[in-house]
């Protein structure tokens, strides 16, 4: 080893003197500063929520032109709350990726070791999840709007209440999905994908479950995405049927509160 | 969440200090005991280095020691705290650097920087400002803007150490500082690493299983082999006991053999001959080699090659264990993996 190292000019490492530790910050400043850190590579490039919604694009873009005609309003305006549930669905259930790969790198490891609660630490993520769907529902009303398609705008955010829940949910399962997956990477992808589309089918998202088969029907009425797609649609007509969007509300409300529970259970078992 | 505390730290006690601490993880039904019975004590201000071959329990300790990992039995206390009953506490007073990358890949260095210092609940003003000092300290303000999946190694184990020292601990605990860095690198981390225990006092304790980095800052280093510590001294301590190795060359294997046995004769010393190579192990053998040389060469058997080396650490461990700390990582790299997967058990 021929090499001179060369050592930089001695500098002073730390110049603050005084002790920095203050209260602690409790679990509601805990969970916001995990949220804030979470979205920070959102809003530093908001473009990277484009790359979650390239399938319910494509859905949009190549499938909703091959739907029948349908008696009341156009196909879009059914074929669209479909899709932004289902890009909430993707979103959120793509975002453990984003903790496995900071399991690997070490991120997370960091953040068990620092202050941070274990709770605040799932729940401040999950949280997040709302802003990317909003952004990415923004864009699919305003891909959609100029078509054949009416915007009911108290509808939309009511819907969106709804898809909240409903993502918070789902984002806490794919987080609890990437903790157990700490030492097989492959089984965040195997199960995230091998569920997606039975979620999806079984919710009506593509097309109507009204002349599905009897065990299909039973099947549809277990996931709750399909009662919260059933809202949507309702909401994005411009109705507001009390007992469909009363539907909707509790199955993103089961969502979410199962995705909590067994995510919080998972992350306090994370080290 | 809030996990109220009556205990407080004593000012004047150890920083460290562990009673028993055993990790036992069970894997495919068959017990590994990662960690087993360690008593340490380690005082404010010391510059402490864990050196052991991969799957020794060195890492395991440090996870137990920053609360990641609960210990199966014993206890231990970080600052003055208890790692299970406190972790908060623990946690709150601690610096950690781990193997991996401590900011996100997808963050901003200088993102993270303030997210850690507001998690150690500093205000956002504070956080700044320190975010920006230790961007400065670390030679990395050109770079807290960029992500830091486009960092260079060594810019993001700085980051790494940067986010470790936000709250300004009084204990740092670094995992294998500077594996995976260049010799640069790593010369310039140490570097830091001897300026913050120097300047600040802070108290480090740091694993490796590189002699020449315990060797170089380390003002005591721990051996720690099978999840036991086989020994605990500085390492000039650690050294002195073995003496030097004095390696002589003949010009032939007849010669070698002569000499081998004049040699022991001369200096009772523990004397070995491979081939035409006699080696010579003897305290102070630098000061002996001359005045052997001289009268080997008058009995008829000249030296034609010599070397003195002082003891490594790698003697040490060698001399401790029987193996040597190298092939010792070959043996065992494969199942240390398999214990820090174990952690997550």
């Amino acid at each position: 080893m021929s090499t001179v190292i060369e050592n930089p000019p001695t500098q002073r490492i730390d110049v603050q003197e005084r002790p920095l530790r203050s209260a602690d910050p409790g679990f509601l400043a805990d969970t916001w500063n995990v949220m804030v850190r979470e979205l920070k590579p959102v809003f530093r490039e908001p473009a990277s929520v484009l790359f979650a919604m390239v399938q319910p694009l494509v859905f949009l873009g190549l499938f909703a032109p091959l739907l029948p005609k349908v008696e009341d309003g156009s196909a879009l305006q059914w074929f669209v709350p479909g899709i932004i549930a289902m890009t909430a669905l993707m979103g959120a259930s793509f975002t453990g990726a984003n903790l496995t790969q900071e399991i690997v790198t070490g991120s997370h490891e960091r953040l068990l070791v620092s202050p941070l609660s274990r709770s605040s630490l799932l729940v401040g993520r999950s949280l997040k999840e709302v802003v990317p769907m909003l952004m990415q529902t923004a864009i699919i009303l305003l891909v959609v709007t100029p078509f054949s398609f009416d915007l009911h705008l108290g509808g939309v955010l009511v819907g969106m209440a709804v898809l909240s829940l409903f993502s918070i949910g789902v984002g806490a399962l794919s987080f609890a999905l990437a903790l157990a997956s700490k030492d097989q990477d492959w089984l965040f992808w195997t199960v995230q994908q091998t569920l997606i589309f039975p979620v999806l089918l079984l919710a009506g998202v593509l097309l109507p479950l009204k002349d599905a088969p009897g065990w299909l029907q039973t099947a549809a009425d277990l996931n709750p995405l399909k009662y919260v797609v059933e809202a949507e649609r309702a909401l994005f007509a411009g109705s507001f049927p009390v007992d469909a969007v009363s539907y909707g509300f509790i199955g993103a409300a089961v969502v979410a509160a199962l995705g909590l529970f067994v995510g919080l259970r998972a992350m306090e078992r994370s080290s | 969440m809030s996990e109220h505390t009556t205990q407080t730290p004593r000012p004047d006690g150890a920083m460290i200090r562990t009673r028993g601490l055993t990790k036992h993880f069970t894997r495919h039904k068959q017990t590994i005991e990662a960690v087993r019975g360690l008593d340490l004590e380690v005082a404010p201000g010391e510059l402490v280095a864990f050196l052991g071959p991969n799957g020794a329990g060195k890492s395991t300790t440090l996870r137990m020691l920053t609360t990641l990992i609960a210990p199966t039995s014993g206890s231990a206390e970080v600052a003055g705290y208890d790692v299970v009953t406190h972790c908060r506490d623990v946690r709150r007073s601690i610096g950690y650097v781990g193997q991996g990358n401590a900011a996100g890949h997808q963050q901003r260095g200088r993102d993270e920087l303030v997210s850690q210092g507001r998690a150690h609940g500093m205000s956002r003003q504070d956080s700044r400002r320190r975010a920006d000092e230790l961007l400065e300290a670390f030679d990395l303000t050109e770079h807290g803007g960029r992500p830091v999946s486009t960092l260079s190694g060594g810019q993001r184990r700085r980051l790494d150490v940067a986010i470790g020292l936000v709250h300004t601990p009084r204990l740092l605990f670094l995992d294998e500082p500077s594996t995976g860095l260049d010799p640069q690198n790593r010369a310039n981390l140490q570097e830091q690493i001897r300026r913050l225990h120097t300047e600040r006092g802070t108290t480090i304790v740091l694993t490796t299983h590189y002699l020449e980095e315990a060797d170089a800052i380390a003002d005591r280093v721990v051996v720690i082999d099978h999840g036991l510590v086989i020994a605990d001294d500085t390492a000039t301590g650690l050294k002195s006991g073995l003496g030097d190795l004095v390696t002589l060359g003949f010009a032939t294997t007849d010669d070698a053999s002569l000499a081998a046995q004049r040699a022991k004769a001369r200096t009772g010393a523990s004397v070995e001959r491979t081939g035409a190579t006699v080696t010579i192990r003897a305290a102070q053998g630098a000061e002996m080699a001359p005045g052997l040389v001289r009268e080997l060469a008058d009995a008829g058997t000249p030296v034609t090659r010599i070397e003195v080396a002082g003891p490594t650490l790698d003697d040490v461990f060698l001399d401790l264990t029987g193996r040597s700390l190298r092939e010792s990582d070959d043996i065992t790299e494969d199942t240390s993996d398999h214990i820090s997967e174990g952690a997550a058990a």
